[in-house]
């Protein structure tokens, strides 16, 4: 049932599944120019492709690195300490090749970790920093960027060509695979919405932009890759942690919790997903 | 373009410290200070005014100015441009976007050491042609467009 | 301050390729914050590149130049050990500079 189409879901979504339409049908509205045809629609597709990568040659995102890698290195918080011995999971302080074997398994907590989920469990543990407060402002808004954003950029950019290789080894990594792929395909809300609705298929998009199958190997590293990202609108470095919530509520979903459980899982189903591919770090989004 | 000897006469001995000492005294604003920006240009709410102000006089078209930009941007707020200048002598580059509310967005000069070529990202609010205006060292003028479609895109990702 | 430019020149014989990313909100006076309340325009004007304490470059820029800006250019008659010092002013007054040393390229 058509609910008022506030948002752009919810418009593109009707408008996925009415395209393409045939010719005949189009020219009975008069003036209206006939929908593009795919090989027009992929034309378009390859020209954002083409400057997005311009884009990315001189990445913004490169300035929340930098502030990143200060921060990382700044004695900070109630305890006075730095990040530099905070364990990413290739040992304490080790931050290249971090990234890209993140979400993992930490033992000191006997739980999998995504990488915006350990910094921030590196905050409080190492610097006294309290998780409610980093919880009460996670996202960037024009005027400020969260902490915990720039460190991520940073952690993210020091596995820039790297090759992906987050592990299911542990039994908990491979549950947590599990509940991940289940939250993927679970339909809910008021638009009965699963994240598949939109990425488990072949051939959709939203508007101008294609939405990729994140459910296949070749088309999963679009989940991972250029994140965490410069967002052109708002110019604004938003990390996975924000992506995921965005969705969310697009979906209409309820909120979920900043770096927790539910997203943990989904982010491992994602990233196991393109195993295998180069990350070429933090990126530009749209 | 930016009239270069008013430049050349503010970078004189003296003038960093008059201005200085008008800024520290309260009678200059920041922006008053910088007298080599073009307001009235900036300020121009259409392209034939920005040029008068730019003094830009019977720019001439041409084949030899390449722009490089998309024919669709993906975002507005961030179009790359990339213009390579092939006229003998470029000696300015300037850029406006038509149908943008004040359209002059900037312009680069080259005059003193540089190739001539500039990249710039600018914003773009609604469809437009980016045009482009060269200035020569003979006093003349060149100019070229690029349309560039900008989208209502999907939901960022 | 602002934060620090981030520089990059590549040298192709003797000239140098340069890209510079600046960190500015490039306000354009029309966005409106969280609260409802305009955001007053704030923008870099001018920007002025220098190769060894020469000009080289020099630049009048609007308010319609994108957030956290980024220029490119190429400068003439440039050798590994150059100093390349970029300076960019604003509508309120507030400057940047950085510079960087040329690498053999």
């Amino acid at each position: 049932m058509k609910r008022a189409l506030t948002l752009c879901v919810a418009a593109t979504f009707a408008a996925a599944t009415a395209f393409p339409q045939p010719a005949a049908a189009q020219s009975k509205a008069g003036a209206a120019k006939p929908p593009p045809t795919a090989v027009e629609r992929d034309a378009v597709t390859a020209e954002f492709e083409k400057f997005r990568e311009v884009l990315e040659d001189a990445n913004p995102a490169e300035l929340f690195e930098a502030k990143g890698e200060e921060l990382w290195k700044a004695r900070r918080g109630p305890n006075n300490a730095s990040l530099e011995r905070c364990d990413l999971g290739l040992g304490p302080g080790v931050v290249k090749g971090a990234y890209v074997h993140l979400p993992r398994y930490f033992a000191d907590v006997d739980k999998v970790m995504d990488a915006e989920r350990r910094i921030v469990h590196c905050m409080t543990t190492l610097q006294g920093f309290k998780l409610e407060e980093l919880a009460k402002r996670p996202f960037s808004t024009a005027n400020a960027t969260p902490d915990p954003v720039a460190l991520v950029t940073y952690v993210a950019g020091q596995s820039r060509g790297m090759k992906i290789a987050v592990p299911q080894k542990h039994p908990k990594e491979r549950a947590t695979f599990e509940v991940g792929r289940e939250i993927f395909f679970y339909r809910a809300g008021s638009y009965d919405f699963s994240c598949a609705s939109c990425h488990g298929e072949d051939g959709k998009r939203i508007r101008t932009q294609q939405l990729p199958n994140f459910t296949k190997a070749d088309q999963a590293i679009r989940a991972y890759q250029g994140w965490p990202g410069y967002r052109l609108t708002g110019g604004v470095m938003h990390t996975l942690q924000w992506r995921l919530w965005d969705c969310f509520r697009q979906q209409r979903f309820p909120e979920p919790g900043y770096v927790s459980d539910s997203l943990t899982a989904l982010l491992t189903y994602l990233a196991v997903n393109a195993n295998g591919q180069v990350y070429k770090g933090p990126g530009i989004k749209r | 373009m930016t009239d270069l000897s008013r430049r050349a006469a503010l970078k004189g001995a003296g003038a960093g410290t008059l201005l200085a000492a008008a800024m520290a005294a309260g009678l200059l604003r920041p922006s008053d200070a910088l007298a080599d920006w073009n307001k009235g240009a900036f300020e121009a709410k259409t392209v034939s005014d920005a040029l008068k102000s730019l003094k830009v006089v019977s720019p001439a078209e041409t084949k030899d100015i390449a722009i490089k930009a998309p024919d669709i941007a993906e975002n507005g707020a961030v179009v790359p441009i990339e213009i390579q200048s092939n006229i003998p002598g470029t000696k300015s580059i300037a850029v406006l976007i038509e149908k943008n509310p004040f359209p002059y967005a900037g312009s680069f000069d080259v005059s003193q050491g540089a190739m001539p070529f500039v990249a710039l990202r600018v914003k773009i609010g609604e469809s437009s042609n980016v045009r482009v205006v060269v200035a020569t060292a003979d006093g003349r003028f060149y100019t070229a467009v690029k349309e560039v479609k900008v989208t209502i895109g999907g939901c960022g990702g | 301050m602002a934060d620090p430019m981030r520089i990059r020149a590549r040298l192709e014989g003797d000239v140098a390729d340069v890209r510079v990313l600046m960190a500015h909100p490039m306000e354009t006076g029309q966005r409106k914050d969280a609260a409802g309340n305009v955001v007053p325009l704030h923008f870099i004007q001018t920007i002025t590149a220098h190769l060894n304490g020469k000009p080289v470059f020099q630049a009048e820029v609007s308010q319609a130049i994108s957030r956290n800006p980024v220029f490119g250019f190429k400068v003439k008659g440039a050798k590994a050990g150059d100093k390349l010092t970029i300076t960019w002013i604003d509508n309120k007054g507030d400057k940047r500079t950085d510079e960087m040393t040329l690498a053999a390229g």
